[in-house]
């Protein structure tokens, strides 16, 4: 195994851990936060 | 956080942290690897002089574009960009269509972008010894880190833009100079390199539709137009600035390309500046080239994951689309449901790698979105007409700008035509079938009355 597939190695890796991390943190959100307060925005809201 | 309004109910909102500097490394980021690439193909229908007639003609569209988003932006300062504008001044099919547009040429173009990283990294170890690399996991990891870096703030998400595309911008800048503009015929060799039109008038109309990537989603700065300080100042400057930086570096890239490589050449050509680089015989320059490449496919792909999510999250909140993509995080405070929905899509779109065919569909959509600015301001300047709203900017010559935009468009379209025929009907075949969901199975779930949100008078009329 040579450096380049150490690198497509690690770039799966990093992928799937980021990915996850976003999905785990949108569902704590959800969890913590009520759906009408997230999505309470209005267009043009100052 | 949030904003307690009159009836003491607490909303969430998205950050006005950007300032023009912001929007001007949201539309060039996107637009500029067009320069490092794909801009060359119009080489390969029109000639070296054809891509030049395209490289000006085309930058009068998009400097109509921007003049008139520019007017439209700084009085709509809301996420969606054109899909709120065509809400408010045309109607709620014509807004889906146009959400549908940006959604789908975005996030099209972040796979192309992601796609050629991959390739990139590819041609870099294929350089030190190592061939066929698999570029799957440096596309996903492309799309991942900076799903993940949009996610997290928009701040940050577009200070990393201006600083890389400002690099790619300078690459070009000092490549420009390593061939001794001054000194013609020492390095660039135009006299012998350049030739008549080889299709004639035909190949040069035939051309426009590649003379787009010297431009194509320079549009997109009006996405932003809910997280600016000022919208009806940052808009329009960072747009027009950003037009000038392209029109500046499409001359120079047509520029520098077409005095070193023959015309047969350049039009097929995969990294046309990083070519150039290598041919100038700098291995510094060289270095400097490729780096600036993956900088600009990933400020281009960093930007439109910007876009489409914006898009997303304007349909989900006016309940175009389900109103769960309409959703902003309590810290962040970026829309982060519909960021997360168009990472599979965009993966999706790379995986196929039929990058031709995702970028055909990518300028179509952003064609369609085109042709609806130039009669979308017509119907905006007669509704409100000047002094009945405040405008942030105020395009000068109107109906001329509206009407050179159309006339181009259909030039365009027949360019397209010319080439991609099966695409052209595919996707207009795409759109209706989309339109007739909409009207059929969507539009009762939206509430019709939140919808239209600007304090505007009674339109003139009306």
């Amino acid at each position: 195994m040579d450096l380049w597939d150490v690198l497509s190695q690690a770039a799966w890796v990093v992928s799937a851990a980021l990915l996850i991390w976003i999905v785990k943190d949108a569902i704590s959100v959800s969890q913590q936060y009520d759906e009408e307060f997230l999505m309470s925005s209005r267009e043009g809201d100052e | 956080m949030s904003t307690t309004t009159g009836d003491s109910k607490q909303r969430i909102s998205m950050l006005k942290v950007l300032n023009p500097f912001h929007i001007w490394a949201l539309g060039v980021g996107i637009v500029l690897v067009g320069e490092f690439m794909g801009w060359n193909f119009s080489v390969a229908k029109g000639g070296a002089y054809g891509s030049l007639i395209a490289c000006w003609v085309i930058g009068l569209l998009y400097t109509c574009v921007a003049m008139i988003d520019s007017e439209v932006t700084s009085t709509v300062a809301a996420a969606g960009g054109q899909y709120t504008q065509a809400k408010h001044i045309i109607g709620p099919l014509m807004a889906f269509n146009v959400g549908l547009y940006l959604v789908m040429a975005y996030t099209m173009l972040e796979a192309a972008d992601a796609l050629v990283v991959g390739d990139l990294m590819k041609s870099g170890a294929e350089a030190l010894g190592h061939a066929g690399l698999d570029t799957k996991p440096f596309v996903v990891l492309t799309i991942a880190f900076l799903a993940w870096l949009n996610y997290r703030g928009v701040f940050t998400t577009l200070t990393l833009n201006f600083v890389i595309t400002f690099v790619a911008f300078i690459a070009i800048l000092v490549l420009f100079l390593a061939v001794e503009p001054a000194n013609p015929g020492a390095v660039l060799k135009h006299k012998e390199l350049l030739t008549d039109l080889p299709y004639g008038w035909i190949g040069v109309v035939a051309s426009l539709q590649f003379g787009m990537w010297y431009y194509l989603g320079i549009e997109g700065t009006c996405q932003a137009a809910e997280e600016v300080r000022s919208a009806g100042r940052a808009i329009p400057l960072g747009t027009m600035g950003g037009m000038m930086t392209l029109l500046v570096a499409a001359s120079l890239t047509w520029y520098i390309c077409a005095g070193l490589m023959p015309w047969q050449y350049l039009g097929q050509a995969v990294t046309p500046l990083y070519d150039a680089g290598t041919l100038v015989g700098s291995t510094k320059l060289q270095l400097l080239l490729f780096v600036a490449t993956a900088f600009a496919a990933i400020a281009s792909a960093n930007g439109c994951i910007n876009d489409a999510s914006r898009a997303w999250f304007s349909l989900g909140r006016d309940r175009y689309m389900p109103v769960f993509f309409g959703a902003i995080h309590p810290k962040y405070r970026t829309p982060y449901r519909s960021i997360i929905f168009l990472v599979p899509i965009a993966v999706s779109f790379a995986f196929t790698g039929l990058l031709d065919q995702v970028i055909t569909f990518s300028i179509l959509s952003g064609l369609l979105g085109y042709t609806f600015m130039s009669i979308n301001i017509v119907k905006f300047r007669k509704m409100w007409p000047l002094g009945s709203i405040h405008r942030g900017y105020i395009h000068p010559f109107h109906p001329l700008p509206a009407i050179t935009l159309l006339i181009l468009c259909s030039a365009t379209y027949f360019a397209t035509f010319l080439g991609y025929g099966t695409s052209l009907l595919s996707i207009l075949a795409f759109y209706i079938v989309a339109s007739i969901w909409f009207s059929v199975r969507r539009y009762k779930f939206v509430k019709r009355a939140d919808q239209f949100t600007m304090p505007w008078p009674r339109p003139k009329g009306y």
